[in-house]
């Protein structure tokens, strides 16, 4: 809502790849943004979405009716460690989507934490947003057509429509894209456990979301976040007692040297945790291959059942792609046996895997939550017993 | 974990007269309910005293009586369906709304449910006095972690007046096990203190009544919950109030999902009501709890919960499309949330956690 009294608001369009064209306000700040058109159904939780770096190069919809009413928590930091007093709802240091588009924008916040507005922090980032789309028209669309490129258009970037979709289709697509380097920490930053420290892990951030050196600190974890550019020597000479392979955007495919770190990870028997990116990079060294869902699971309200135990947690989801293994049976890897130990029941699809051989799982959906249930976080005790064992039987 | 093989008869308690507490939601309720456990093949016994409801049509249940809603009468219902052949095996009253689930604690106190073998399926007795009593309740939030408002029971207006010399005025009459809020109020001044306290202790069947905090003006919101058998638990729906706290639900403007919690605050509310319904022990079934938030610090306190599906149910119900009743009657039978389809897509099961892209708002309508 870039405008002045009595001067209507800013035009702004979206076009999809395909030519479909959706009319709306500008909100935030204006200009032009391109990425792939995905929709997330969380209802709460939009900050944690826009500062979460999956969502790197990707032009987010909410189906969610209204945003902005909690407006912008930026707190006394940027929320990395334990957190201060009035910690940031920001799941990194900036929003990392490309756009934002959504149907209705409140006209102020409601929350006592709020320190700004959406939309005023959007502009204070440029990041381009668009309101008063039909965005369940254009969810529905997505859900058919599956996922594409698209563009945000506003202001004076707003031309004529085969121009725009000219530059659309010029972008890059998702599949095929390797976007590791663009959201991994330059260096390594370390955040104490909490209370007395048990073990200490490397966090190999592929695109890591705050709350997970949070609740490994909780678990009694001081955790090393390294860039993904660090090798098996350098992580060992850390003297840690597992490794965590993060969340992160981009095509697993495209990500051998990490695929092959972990081979070395698995090679010396050194315990692993993976979410989100990190199963497909799991997936991926135990030998099943990847692909690219027609137009992903995003949301906070997955049901997914861990075969463990038969029962179903609600969980936050986020990913374009998923680990293609068979889901019940005891598989031969090169690292030995291996199981789908979690599964989603709307649709089947790989939600985690459990390696029986050697000190390795991971899971597809987020455990971390924020945004989302918390349901799994049982995962992260998980994590320490198995590098407890790991220590009994060294 | 498929239909209990043990339940072949099922005597459903309706929801009598619509007055404040036994609602028309409760014919909806009921008449879902009926018509899931005789799809299921199950005999049903009906005991409801408004012939001018949904569920006394004949053919929703196998046998229907029209007798006021009471211990003595269900009594009467068991014993002559024994006598003729059909001995009924369990009691359904938590979709009757609160005479179903108030006639359920008077059937248990008179042994009736001991003497003809019958259990309560459901809730049982014991999950629905750890949510109905508000100290208990009060109790078991504070186990699971949870904060409540300040408060203090009392059976006396002595005791009414110690309290409130402690607490400070304004302050929450809330009298134990009546409907509606039937006899709460709000205390501004020692003169309403002496009125409402003293209608209060007459209006409680126990002639108990809560004197608490006042949390007038906190945003105000409830969450619908379903458990399982295996434990599995949802959140269906989350409904904010437009009217703070201190206008009744009832009387307020209400809008499904909430709008206005962080997803902090609303993952520390859905913990807190997970957490509230296995601690309560409501074993199957869906459950509504209500919190308040102070908009100044973002307190979260937990102001009650009814062991049963409410009459917010029918309103969660119609917001999202999940059959808040007809699969609280599927759970109570034995089926889990994984077993049972969502009745929007068909295709996935009634295990997940409904996303709108709308709101719902119901305005009340006043007869002025």
């Amino acid at each position: 809502m870039n405008h002045g009294p009595g001067t209507g608001p800013t035009p702004a369009v979206l076009v999809l790849e395909d030519g479909r064209v959706y009319r709306g306000a500008a909100f935030g700040a204006t200009g032009s943004a391109f990425g792939e058109a995905v929709f997330t159904t969380g209802m709460t939780g939009y900050q944690e979405t826009l500062t979460d770096p999956s969502y790197r190069r990707q032009v987010v919809v909410a189906t969610a009716p209204q945003i902005g009413n909690t407006g912008w928590v930026a707190g006394d930091g940027p929320s990395v460690g334990n957190g201060p007093e009035n910690p940031s709802d920001n799941e990194s240091a900036a929003i990392w989507v490309a756009g934002f588009v959504i149907r209705d924008l409140a006209p102020r916040p409601s929350n006592w934490r709020s320190t700004t507005t959406l939309p005023q922090e959007m502009e204070r980032q440029g990041v381009v947003g668009v309101s008063g789309v039909d965005t369940r028209a254009l969810t529905r669309h997505l859900r058919t057509a599956g996922a594409m490129r698209c563009g945000i258009f506003s202001g004076a970037a707003v031309g004529e429509l085969p121009g725009m979709l000219e530059q659309v289709r010029a972008q890059p697509p998702m599949a095929g894209a390797d976007l590791t380097g663009e959201v991994s920490t330059p260096g390594i930053y370390t955040v104490p456990a909490q209370g007395s420290e048990r073990f200490s892990v490397a966090a190999i951030d592929l695109g890591i979301k705050a709350n997970t050196p949070r609740l490994l600190a909780a678990n009694g974890i001081r955790t090393h976040v390294v860039p993904a550019s660090i090798t098996v020597e350098e992580i060992e000479s850390l003297g840690v007692d597992g490794v965590f392979l993060s969340n992160g955007p981009g095509d697993p495919a495209t990500a051998d040297a990490i695929v092959e770190l972990t081979k070395a990870i698995l090679d010396r028997r050194i315990p692993l945790f993976g979410i989100c990116f990190g199963n497909q990079i799991l997936g991926r060294a135990l030998g099943f291959g990847t692909f690219k869902l027609k137009f992903g699971h995003r949301g906070i309200n997955q049901p997914v059942r861990d075969h463990g135990t038969g029962r179903v947690l609600v969980t936050a989801h986020n990913h374009g792609f998923a680990v293609d293994a068979p889901l019940d049976e005891v598989i031969d890897t090169p690292y030995g046996r291996a199981k789908v130990a979690f599964s989603c029941l709307n649709d089947g699809v790989v939600e985690g895997l459990e390696c029986l051989d050697v000190p390795a799982f991971s899971v597809q959906f987020h455990p971390e939550a924020a945004a989302g249930p918390h349901d799994a976080g049982y995962l992260f005790a998980r994590f320490v017993d198995l590098m407890a064992d790991r220590k009994v039987s060294a | 974990m498929p239909r209990r093989t043990d339940i072949e008869h099922v005597l459903v308690i309706g929801s009598g007269p619509i007055v404040i507490g036994q609602a028309c939601e409760f014919d909806y309720s009921g008449t879902q309910a009926c018509r899931v456990l005789r799809e299921e093949g199950i005999r049903v016994s009906l005991i409801n005293s408004n012939p001018a409801t949904i569920m006394t049509d004949p053919e929703f249940a196998d046998a229907t009586y029209i007798e006021p809603i009471t211990a003595e009468y269900v009594e009467k219902v068991l014993a002559d369906q024994a006598a003729h052949g059909f001995p009924v095996d369990a009691v359904l009253a938590t979709l009757g709304g609160q005479t179903a689930l108030n006639t359920a604690i008077a059937l248990d106190e008179r042994g009736v449910l001991a003497q003809y073998g019958v259990e309560l399926i459901g809730a049982d007795i014991p999950a629905i006095q750890r949510g109905e009593d508000r100290q208990v309740f009060k109790d078991v939030v504070r186990s699971i972690g949870g904060d409540v408002p300040r408060s203090a029971v009392c059976h006396t207006m002595e005791q009414v007046r110690a309290t409130v010399s402690d607490l400070g005025l304004p302050v929450v009459i809330r009298p134990s096990f009546t409907m509606g809020g039937l006899g709460s109020g709000m205390a501004y001044t020692a003169k309403d203190l002496e009125r409402l306290a003293g209608t209060g202790l007459a209006a409680s069947p126990v002639h108990e009544v809560l004197i608490e905090e006042s949390v007038l003006g906190w945003k105000e919101f409830e969450l619908e919950v379903m458990r399982d058998g295996k434990d599995n638990a949802v959140v269906v729906c989350s409904i904010e109030n437009l009217d703070p706290m201190g206008v009744h639900t009832g009387d307020s403007i209400t809008v499904a999902p909430a709008m206005s919690l962080t997803d902090r605050e609303y993952q520390r509310m859905r913990d807190l009501g997970l957490a509230i319904l296995r601690a309560v022990g409501v074993a199957t079934g869906g459950c509504n709890i209500q919190f308040a938030i102070n908009p100044a610090d973002g307190r979260m306190v937990v102001i009650e919960m009814n062991p049963r599906v409410s009459r917010s149910s029918a309103l969660a119900s119609k917001a999202t499309g999940f059959p808040i009743a007809k699969i609280a009657a599927k759970l109570a039978i034995g089926y889990t949330l994984d077993e049972i389809a969502n009745d929007i897509t068909k295709a996935t099961p009634a295990a997940f956690e409904p996303a709108l892209d709308y709101v719902v708002v119901k305005i009340p309508r006043f007869a002025f």
